[in-house]
């Protein structure tokens, strides 16, 4: 990618990944420019027990803000905010998180699916879907739907993917607007106005 | 998915026609509700799906009951439970009679597991508990206290992680692929509808769980719920909200202290 890319204005950044995407998140976040003009929502398959875990992994290896994800919190540019295990984040007018309890889908709750979809109704062309690892079909008709609603998508390059089946998946269907390494898609990101 | 317009307009048809208002609902997770009821009743066309809720008392009824989310298991977050055994039941223990609100109840997994730490802190003769749902055809099921067999598996282990000893194969009797939880549980509880958008206080508690409902409802009706508990609660009682709900934002926190970072409140004044 051009050192003098600019990339458009988001005002969500969504990353969603399943097995082999905890290495991939942990490499990015270190990297990330401290101040983030956008909201970043991390949407990640694991098992319901991890939690803490996971977000304590973040904050120690992020620059940038964590706080954590409760019911109708809101959504503030500069933040991570940490889809927790068991629930469905939704997005709702006015820069509301939400959270939803319902059937998995894709058997997995959080879906990546489901946030794509909600943050596509609401952001419309503000939103940016990112796919890593996995060994699942989630994420890639949130992907289509990001797409349709006039926002930008990326998946990982699967030939960098621990389990290339997600983001192959995603490629094949969605067509996504860009294909990058780990290391393009830190590029990207800190090149979002 | 629907419109947003469409999902507007169906507020206002079964509130119109049945008086029942969504309108408070989280707009997110409502739409996604009625987005799948629609297609999994195959309809092409939202004016058919309108008429058919207008001059169908019975499929609004299902409508209702599609909405309402039920997803449920026992002992569900171990660590709430482990809680509840060892700090809110001690603390209860000398009323000479206690009175648990389970409100939006689902098909009775929790409440359940209620009766099993309230019979291990030899409590269950002397305690009640009336477990609530918007949704009637759940509360038909939770009566029974009949749950899925391949699922006890999970139950148990979540019982065994909120510390509990026993051997829980002695709680049911299990047959035809179904675990029938004993008699001495449900004998304990009244089920019965009630509706947290409209219906009042109905009696007073010293401990009301309402786990993973209010996430379904927007801010205002939040408050209204969460008002609605505390005119319901004992002082010195409990509420208990689910994992991810907070008392934080409501008018009456400050009169709650949090117990242990879990969500359980004890209301002081």
């Amino acid at each position: 990618m051009e050192e003098t890319k600019v990339v458009g204005k988001f005002d969500v950044v969504i990353l969603g990944g399943s097995a082999g995407s905890l290495q991939v998140l942990m490499k990015i976040l270190p990297l990330l420019n401290v101040q983030l003009p956008f909201a970043f929502v991390i949407v990640l398959h694991r098992k319901s027990t991890e939690d803490k875990t996971l977000e304590q992994l973040i904050d120690l290896k992020s620059t940038v803000n964590v706080r954590e994800v409760e019911d109708k919190v809101l959504l503030v540019p500069g933040n991570i905010y940490i889809a927790p295990s068991d629930y469905h984040l939704l997005f709702e007018k006015d820069n509301y998180i939400s959270l939803d309890a319902s059937e998995k889908v894709n058997y997995s709750r959080p879906s990546i699916d489901v946030s794509f979809e909600s943050a596509a109704e609401i952001y419309k062309s503000k939103v940016l879907g990112i796919l890593l690892s996995g060994a699942n079909a989630d994420g890639t008709k949130g992907m289509q739907i990001i797409k349709e609603m006039g926002g930008t998508i990326i998946a990982q390059d699967p030939e960098t993917a621990e389990t290339p089946f997600m983001p192959l998946n995603a490629i094949k269907f969605a067509k996504p607007d860009y294909i990058l390494t780990v290391e393009e898609i830190i590029d990207f990101i800190n090149s979002i106005q | 998915m629907i419109e947003d317009l469409q999902l507007e307009t169906l507020i206002n048809v079964v509130y119109e026609y049945y008086g029942f208002d969504f309108g408070s609902y989280s707009r997110a997770s409502l739409k996604r509700r009625v987005d799948r009821i629609y297609q999994l009743d195959g309809f092409q066309r939202f004016s058919d799906f309108l008429s058919k809720i207008r001059s169908e008392p019975e499929y609004y009824k299902r409508l209702v009951e599609e909405i309402t989310v039920n997803v449920t298991e026992m002992f569900r977050d171990p660590s709430f439970y482990k809680i509840l055994k060892d700090e809110v039941l001690p603390n209860l223990a000398a009323k000479p009679f206690i009175r648990i609100w389970h409100a939006g109840c689902s098909t009775g997994e929790e409440v359940f597991s209620m009766a099993i730490l309230l019979k291990e802190a030899n409590l269950l003769q002397k305690a009640i508990i009336y477990a609530t749902d918007i949704n009637a055809k759940v509360l038909e099921r939770a009566k029974k206290g009949v749950f899925g067999l391949q699922l006890i598996k999970q139950y148990a282990e979540n019982y065994r992680n909120s510390g509990g000893k026993n051997d829980f194969s002695n709680y049911y009797i299990a047959n035809y692929g179904v675990a029938k939880f004993n008699d001495e549980f449900s004998e304990r509880m009244v089920f019965s509808q009630h509706n947290l958008v409209s219906d009042g206080s109905f009696n007073e508690f010293d401990l009301i769980l309402c786990r993973n409902v209010l996430i379904y409802f927007d801010k205002d009706l939040q408050e209204r719920a969460i008002t609605l508990f505390d005119g319901s609660l004992s002082t010195l009682g409990y509420l208990a909200l689910g994992s991810k709900e907070t008392l934080k934002f409501a008018s009456i926190s400050d009169k709650y202290v949090q117990v242990n970072k879990e969500k359980v409140w004890r209301k002081l004044k």
